[in-house]
């Protein structure tokens, strides 16, 4: 049977591959484990540094494989189909990596770029705050000069892999007074004097990836610490926002591959009415729903990702319909599977709640969905108004 | 050295093993089965046990299992298992004995040595046969074995080069006394036949409670593949517990080292005759099922009504183990507490 | 420089594989090809030992051309290069002829100084390549190992015994057969797989090995497959059925009345 063909390359394919088997092999048959202690996955991520997967998008030069956004997908759409909360551990390292590969001076990138690459050092990236989530220019965390030393006092929250990463990208205001363009980048390392961790947040899913407070109490980080100019902090948040919201909708369309074939599959064997359930139409337009929405998912985040790598300017609202549509599909589609396994689809003995419960998470992360709606809507205004 | 010509080439021989002077099971099962095929070649049945401290009353013990001749190899070299010594030595005397039959024990001693043997000798070896009988008309030696997968059997002869070799599983055989005599001999070993490459600086045993436990039990609880989940041996464990009985395991089980490598029931692992065998999530492929020997209750717990376990099972019931296990183990624990013990 | 080969064999993956009922015969359709699952262990245990030493691992296999793909498998875990020993003549051996294939083309390629292999084939399932290949390479050989330590040109191995496990040594070069639990394989890695892809594999010929057609394939075999058949179990069959309180409840009547339980 024909399936959708979107015509990867070889070394595309290898991605797939790889990415396959790690998710089959290692993440799958440990995921409830994973789950149920939330524990970080640290064999695993030995597993995807020795498989070269951590430098997808980071140059050659750098140790990395030099590719883009939409190989990057790939990798995540297939270690989701293991456990997005791997995936989320995994992704949150690009997070931290790809500002660095955009806005990093050279000496930064030779200094941290390889091993965010090799893996042996997790990144993350940290902009969110109690009081700013979704208003992202409300961050309250502060970058003071002094002398050859930048001193950061604030505390972020939510921070995916805080405490376990070891390069971090932060987004400080500087100059509080120019709004927006006060805000400046910085990398901090686990270690530096001041800066500290919360506790490890109980979440309602993605629970093998860790959740903390980062606290800086005057943490004193050298000058050249400072990640692009004094003020780019917003552009670089956002421009590193918009490379992996396309990511974050790969995430769902992998999340959402593997509860529609845990529901195939069970409506293939579970007999009721002394026939399987999958020959009820009830069930079989779920399913249909379910594989083309799922479909239609993929191919948009496909689209959008080989957009960006083709070329990145301007990409907000693409990426975020990306981000937008495949999320909301992921969880419809895990909604959906839980419904068609009926009571077993609510019990942990199968993996579906587990997945319900973790696909809640997509259309809250990296910008809610209804703020990917706004830029949507706001581009369109902006798009209308040229015309 | 290959010597394709079959004459000159007479007798059956069995190649014992010692453990620490002491004769394992699994030699008398093959000195029967030798005795009866040179019965049927109208030949001489051997034992051959080589080692160290090995007393007069393991060649008795052999000769009232059926060997007409025993031929004791006592050298301190032999007192550790070395797998270039011990082939060399087995080559050695068979090339001076030239007997038409060879079997070993396909143990992990056996298994390791009589390749190199098998090479030297550039002849035939079948590994892990249940089955061996002569063809009349020409003497050749019919190896059964277990085929890959599903639930096939292979014959295996090996019509020219001679001896012919064969490791057969401990308890697949069976050992039977016979009203024989026989007579001892000690060949010589040249000194050039004792030189090793390697060296056995430790020995450690352990374990061999549990593993002799699983072969002696009278009730056996197997986990298959489909038990998915590792935490469902411990439930394995709680129901083999509650039954008096020990825990075995598919090829599968002890590949992912979910037990040790010791409960594997199978061709190439360990063969048992409970009363009872409880399999859970058993395919029932027959390089496994060849392990259950003798058994008279057989069920079967398997989620995929086509198993083939359920063609051999006495009991099957067709359904997942998750649901099934739990309530089993209940009701055994509450039968089991109501009959005094 | 130490140079290690892992001789590894391409088998049926089990996952795929499926039987005629009527038969017992393995349905070659739809049946996928994989790298003998312990000859990943033995890979695994040549890579540890390159982690901490200077190495180069040669990885060879006997069977056809598409074999090429478990090979190329190989080079992306880590293998430095790799031979194919593919010949019609080769088909149809038994482990004797295989171990006169191994041993030319190993001694083609140099002299080695450790040869791993895995205990025992998924398919063949005789433990008999690694020892016998041993003795073609003048090597000791050691069985069933379960830990490996290479300290200069002294290899210790842990390995089974009926009774527990043996602590032995050897001197390089010797060939040791390792079993699953000695360690878990390594994924491949993406430089890996992209090396791999275009890595260059020598197919040699049993003319290009030297062989004579006598000692090869299924003229080089002294045991021969005379027929197979399907064995029938005398059994009650009996299913029980319900739910799983039910099928419980009439087995545990039925073992009560037997007398087992």
């Amino acid at each position: 049977m024909a399936q959708v063909n979107y015509f990867l390359t070889e070394e595309q394919q290898m991605i797939v591959e790889l990415a396959r088997k790690i998710a089959i092999e290692k993440i799958l048959p440990i995921r409830a484990r994973l789950d149920e202690t939330e524990e970080f996955p640290w064999e695993i991520m030995k597993d995807l540094a020795q498989s070269d997967l951590f430098g997808i998008y980071i140059p050659e030069e750098y140790g990395g494989i030099g590719k883009g956004c939409f190989e990057t997908c790939l990798a995540l759409e297939q270690l989701s189909y293991g456990c997005i909360a791997v995936t989320t551990t995994f992704a949150a390292s690009a997070l931290g990596g790809y500002p660095i590969v955009m806005f990093g001076s050279d000496e930064q990138k030779k200094r941290y770029l390889p091993d965010i690459a090799s893996g042996s050092r997790l990144g993350a990236f940290a902009l969110t705050e109690a009081n700013a989530g979704s208003d992202a220019a409300g961050i309250q965390t502060s970058a003071v000069e002094d002398g050859d030393y930048w001193v950061l006092n604030g505390t972020k929250q939510w921070i995916t892999s805080a405490g376990d990463a070891e390069i971090y990208t932060v987004i400080a205001m500087t100059d509080r007074h120019k709004g927006p363009r006060g805000a400046t980048a910085f990398l901090v390392e686990k270690g530096d004097p001041g800066f500290s961790f919360g506790k490890k947040e109980k979440k309602m899913g993605l629970r093998a990836s860790s959740t903390r407070e980062m606290v800086f109490t005057d943490c004193r980080i050298p000058k050249d610490r400072i990640l692009g100019k004094r003020g780019q902090g917003f552009i670089i948040a956002l421009k590193t926002l918009d490379f992996a919201r396309p990511g974050i909708g790969a995430i769902g369309v992998g999340l959402s591959q593997a509860a529609l074939d845990e529901a195939v599959s069970y409506a293939k064997q579970r007999m009721q009415f002394g026939q399987y359930i999958i020959s009820f139409q009830a069930i079989q337009h779920m399913l249909a729903d379910m594989a083309t929405h799922t479909e239609a998912a993929r191919s948009l985040v496909y689209a959008v990702a080989r957009t960006i790598d083709a070329d990145s300017r301007d990409i907000a609202k693409i990426s975020a319909m990306a981000k937008l549509f495949a999320t909301d599909v992921a969880m419809r589609v895990t909604t959906d599977a839980v419904q068609v396994l009926g009571g077993y689809g609510y019990m942990k003995d199968y993996p579906v709640e587990k997945m319900m419960r973790d696909a809640k998470v997509l259309q809250i992360y990296e910008g809610t969905n209804q703020i990917q709606r706004n830029v949507i809507g706001q581009a369109l205004n902006k798009e209308y108004s040229k015309v | 050295m290959r010597d394709i010509s079959k004459e000159g080439w007479r007798g059956v021989w069995a190649v014992a093993e010692c453990h620490e002077g002491c004769l394992m099971p699994v030699s008398l099962e093959l000195v029967s089965k030798a005795r009866e095929l040179a019965d049927k070649l109208q030949t001489e049945a051997t034992a051959v046990v080589f080692g160290h401290g090995i007393s007069g009353a393991v060649c008795d013990t052999l000769m009232e299992y059926g060997a007409h001749v025993v031929q004791l190899v006592e050298h301190e070299a032999l007192a550790v298992f070395r797998d270039d010594v011990f082939a060399r030595v087995l080559t050695g005397l068979i090339l001076s004995k030239r007997p038409e039959i060879v079997l070993a024990p396909a143990t992990y001693t056996g298994k390791a040595y009589m390749p190199r043997v098998q090479t030297m000798l550039e002849t035939g070896l079948t590994a892990g046969c249940l089955e061996l009988d002569i063809r009349s008309d020409d003497r050749v030696l019919i190896q059964t074995r277990a085929a890959w997968g599903g639930n096939l059997f292979v014959n295996i002869v090996c019509p020219d080069a001679r001896p012919q070799l064969v490791t057969v599983s401990p308890n697949v055989m069976i050992a039977r006394r016979v009203v024989a005599e026989g007579r001892v001999e000690r060949p010589e070993v040249p000194f050039e036949w004792l030189k090793s490459g390697m060296e056995v600086t430790e020995s450690v045993h352990e374990k061999q409670d549990e593993a002799v436990r699983l072969t002696k039990a009278d009730v056996v609880v197997v986990a298959g593949r489909g038990i998915e989940k590792r935490e469902n041996l411990k439930l394995l464990q709680e129901l083999a517990d509650a039954l008096g009985g020990a825990v075995g395991a598919t090829r599968a089980i002890t590949d992912l080292g979910w037990l040790p490598e010791y409960t594997q029931i199978g061709q190439t692992g360990v063969t048992v005759s409970p009363r009872l065998c409880i399999t859970f999530g058993v395919s029932g492929a027959v390089q496994h099922t060849v392990g259950l020997r003798n058994i008279d209750i057989l069920v079967a717990v398997n989620k995929d009504p086509a198993a083939p376990i359920f063609e051999m099972a006495t009991y099957g019931i067709v359904a997942d183990v998750n649901k099934i296990l739990p309530v089993l183990l209940e009701q055994v624990k509450k039968i089991r507490c109501k009959s005094p013990a | 420089m130490l140079n290690i080969a892992v001789c590894i064999k391409q088998v049926p993956d089990a996952r795929t594989v499926r039987f005629d009922k009527e038969t017992g015969m393995m349905i070659r359709e739809g049946v996928e090809t994989i790298i003998n699952p312990v000859d990943l262990n033995a890979l695994e245990a040549a890579l540890a030992i390159k982690d901490g030493h200077d190495a180069r691992i040669h990885v060879l296999t006997m069977g056809p051309p598409s074999a090429d793909k478990a090979l190329r498998d190989a080079l992306s875990m880590g293998a430095d290069q790799a031979y194919l020993l593919s010949d019609r003549a080769f088909a149809g051996a038994d482990t004797l002829a295989t171990t006169r294939v191994l041993a030319a083309a190993l001694k083609k390629i140099g002299q080695m100084d450790m040869v791993v292999c895995g205990n025992q084939s998924v398919d063949g399932d005789t433990a008999q390549v690694g020892p016998g290949l041993a003795v073609r390479l003048e090597m000791p050989s050691v069985a069933y190992v379960n830990a490996l330590e290479l300290t200069a040109d002294t290899l210790k191995c842990i390995r089974m015994t009926g009774h527990g496990h043996d602590t032995v040594l050897m001197k390089t070069p010797c060939l040791v057969t390792v079993i699953p639990s000695i360690n878990t394989p390594r994924m491949p890695s993406l430089k890996g797989k992209m090396k791999a892809k275009s890595a260059g594999i020598p197919v040699w010929t049993a003319n290009d090995l030297g062989l004579s057609m006598n000692d090869i394939g299924l003229a080089g075999s002294p045991t021969r497959v005379l027929n197979t058949f399907v064995r029938s179990f005398e059994a009650r069959r009996e299913r029980l059925e319900g739910d799983a309180d039910a099928q419980v409840a009439a087995l545990c009547e039925r073992l009560v009345a037997a007398g087992v339980l």
